[in-house]
């Protein structure tokens, strides 16, 4: 036990020389917890055990899904949850006529790769456009060789092969980024569909998951799925470039994912899908992933210690975005992040300052 | 027969010693405290039901009978409706009954009445065991290898011969009705055979040997006396199989292709009740959607607790007719 507090004691000290903007641990041992999206949960415990190891703050996370964390943060059961879909209007009155404003601070950003299993069609060689993605899962256009994905693809056989649509089946952030961009670039989606983190799919497979999705793909010919872009990065899963607004063909990438951002107006709120930017970068099938936080903290030392791991986060924190697979906040999504961040209070006091 | 009349001896020697010795406290602690947890499990019961029903109430209400009827289900729009699923999970049961049930009773009969003595046990010990495995694991292995069996050649020669049934009908994707209703086959089978083997080995040995006294062959030995004795046992053991199917969750999500959609083809991409609380429970939000993900568990409550009904009704029967037949 001794050893234990030692070597915590050690930790912290440690933390305090590193020529870091860490802030100083604080006095008290604070431990923090948090609950939602599964999609960032590898970045989240790699940040947290980071951040332990650094300043002594313990930050227990649990992956509970969007839809949790919202309840949970709703119902102040937890310090900060964690989303991958802005909050409904429903959800902030709920959570708002409760406890006073809560805030959306994106941590990094996913894109959504289109997987596909054509025979002799490689990854990257298939070109698709969003009209034409959504006609795909409109069930509009239901073959291979129809002349709207031939005239995308001069150079390539397409097969005279229906299309086997695949869907994620489970409610999740990724089908809300992916259907985001639908409604964005088709209005018969918009009208008919709609954009949730579970729709009305017109057809055909739902999997339960990325690895579901990918295992439909994988296993049945000529079909077509979207999954998270860490996840088909991992796994190596070949995917399609995508158009976007400036008509540039686009592979999904990091690089490309970060790019997103900065073809978009950031509102202050930060409450924005990343979709169909106009960088001529950028992927367009792009979305945040927020931590919710409460403006008004109702503890001064855990609201201190989660301002600060926050501010962390969106800065050193960003070093293990790339190892990770996810793609780094840039620009102005930082400085909107860290007014957000600068905002939080108690009792009308300012917890951190720049 | 034997078990009820020592049941009965049983309990008079404890009501006897009950009142030779009035001084036992212990005695009535310990009857109070079974009482009490007996209550419990009821209580257990009925909260679960009243909770149920409070939190499907937004669905309930706005839906009414309509939600039972509707095939709709639009999280967006909130517009939802259970027929789908209802039809799905019956669907997938009834086909994992049909190929499970031959399967069970046949291996029960060799079991009990056919298998030299030194394999019985450990026949019985192996198919036991295939129920201990995690559902999770069984829908894995039918997901990367029985699915595309199913697929190619299974599906694409069903479709190419026999394609003109709405029953074979579609594209061979592999995942739906079909696949599920095999992996539900898998899981019941230990357990139908099980059930069923205790039946046929209850059966009396006077009556097999009243029969092979008369002449009868082994044959009529098996479907004229032992068969028909422990029948209600038999549809018993087909039952609690049955209540086994319609609420197994996991490994029918992995393998039934989660489509909502009401379809007379068997390769049909479909969904089960319990497939589909289990994928959208977590992501959802919205009083009515939530709600309606509870009313289909309230659906999916009064399906098996009608089974189990009719399954304790029948095992009661067998025990009765089998008092009588002593």
């Amino acid at each position: 036990m001794a050893i234990a507090v030692i070597l915590v004691a050690a930790i912290a000290l440690a933390g305090c020389s590193a020529p870091t903007t860490v802030p100083a641990a604080p006095a008290k041992s604070v431990n923090l917890t948090g609950a939602g999206a599964t999609f960032p949960a590898p970045l989240y415990t790699k940040w947290f055990d980071e951040y332990n190891k650094i300043t002594g703050v313990k930050v227990n996370y649990q992956p509970i899904g969007s839809g949790g964390g919202i309840s949970q943060i709703t119902e102040g059961t937890v310090d900060f949850g964690a989303t991958d879909g802005i909050m409904t209007a429903e959800e902030l009155s709920k959570a708002e006529t409760k406890n006073g404003p809560i805030l959306h601070i994106p941590t990094t950003s996913g894109s959504v790769a289109i997987i596909y299993n054509l025979a002799n069609i490689g990854s990257g060689q298939l070109k698709l456009s969003g009209d034409v993605l959504a006609d795909i899962y409109l069930k509009k256009i239901t073959k291979w060789n129809d002349p709207a994905i031939a005239a995308l693809n001069p150079d390539l056989k397409l097969p005279d092969a229906p299309i086997a649509v695949v869907f994620r089946s489970d409610g999740s952030g990724t089908t809300y980024i992916f259907t985001n961009y639908l409604t964005k670039v088709s209005q018969e989606w918009s009208n008919k569909i709609g954009n949730a983190k579970s729709v009305k799919w017109p057809g055909d497979i739902g999997g339960q998951g990325n690895a579901g999705v990918a295992g439909q793909v994988q296993q049945i010919p000529n079909s077509i799925g979207y999954v998270e872009l860490a996840y088909a990065k991992q796994n190596k899963l070949g995917w399609s470039k995508l158009k976007n607004t400036a008509g540039n063909l686009v592979e999904p990438s990091l690089e490309a994912t970060t790019r997103a951002a900065e073809g978009v107006s950031l509102p202050d709120d930060m409450k924005v899908m990343l979709t169909n930017s106009s960088n001529p970068e950028a992927y367009p099938i792009v979305g945040f992933t927020w931590i919710l936080a409460y403006v008004n903290q109702k503890n001064k030392d855990k609201g201190e210690a989660l301002a600060q791991m926050l501010w962390w986060a969106i800065h050193d924190g960003q070093q293990y975005t790339e190892p990770l697979t996810y793609a780094s906040l840039a620009g102005a999504a930082v400085s909107k992040a860290e007014n957000a961040i600068l905002s939080m209070k108690y009792q009308g006091q300012a917890l951190i300052t720049r | 027969m034997d078990k009820s009349r020592s049941d009965t001896s049983h309990s008079a020697a404890v009501s006897d010693i009950g009142t030779a010795s009035r001084a036992h406290i212990g005695d009535k602690i310990f009857s109070r405290l079974t009482l009490i947890f007996g209550l419990l499990i009821v209580a257990i019961l009925v909260g679960l039901l009243v909770a149920l029903n409070f939190d499907a109430w937004p669905a309930i209400q706005k839906f009414g009978l309509s939600f039972i009827t509707s095939t709709e289900w639009d999280p967006v729009n909130e517009e939802f409706g259970a027929l789908p699923a209802i039809y799905g999970t019956l669907l997938s049961s009834l086909i994992g009954l049909v190929i499970a049930v031959p399967i069970s009773l046949g291996s029960a009969i060799f079991l009990s009445e056919l298998a030299p003595q030194w394999m019985r046990k450990p026949c019985s010990f192996l198919i036991e065991m295939l129920a201990a495995i995690p559902s999770v694991i069984i829908g894995l292995w039918g997901l990367y290898v029985m699915v595309p069996f199913i697929r190619n050649p299974i599906e694409v020669w069903l479709g190419s011969n026999l394609g003109f049934l709405p029953l074979f009908s579609g594209p061979p994707f592999g995942v739906g009705f079909l696949s599920a209703g095999i992996i539900l086959a898998i899981m019941v089978i230990p357990i139908i055979t099980a059930v069923s083997r205790e039946a046929v080995s209850a059966v009396p040995l006077t009556q097999r040997e009243a029969m092979l006294a008369l002449g009868a062959t082994r044959w009529e030995t098996i479907t004229r006396s032992v068969l028909p004795y422990c029948r209600s046992g038999l549809m018993g053991a087909v039952i609690l199989g049955l209540a086994r199917a319609l609420g197994e969750t996991m490994a029918v999500t992995m393998v039934i292709g989660n489509a909502y959609v009401l379809s007379p083809s068997l390769f049909s991409p479909g969904a089960t009740i319990a497939s589909k609380v289990a994928s959208e429970f977590s992501e959802a939000s919205g009083d009515v959607y939530i709600g309606s993900l509870i009313e289909l568990a309230l659906v999916l409550f009064a399906i098996t607790l009608l089974v189990n009904i009719i399954a304790r009704l029948l095992v009661w029967r067998t025990v009765s007719v089998r008092g009588i037949g002593e």
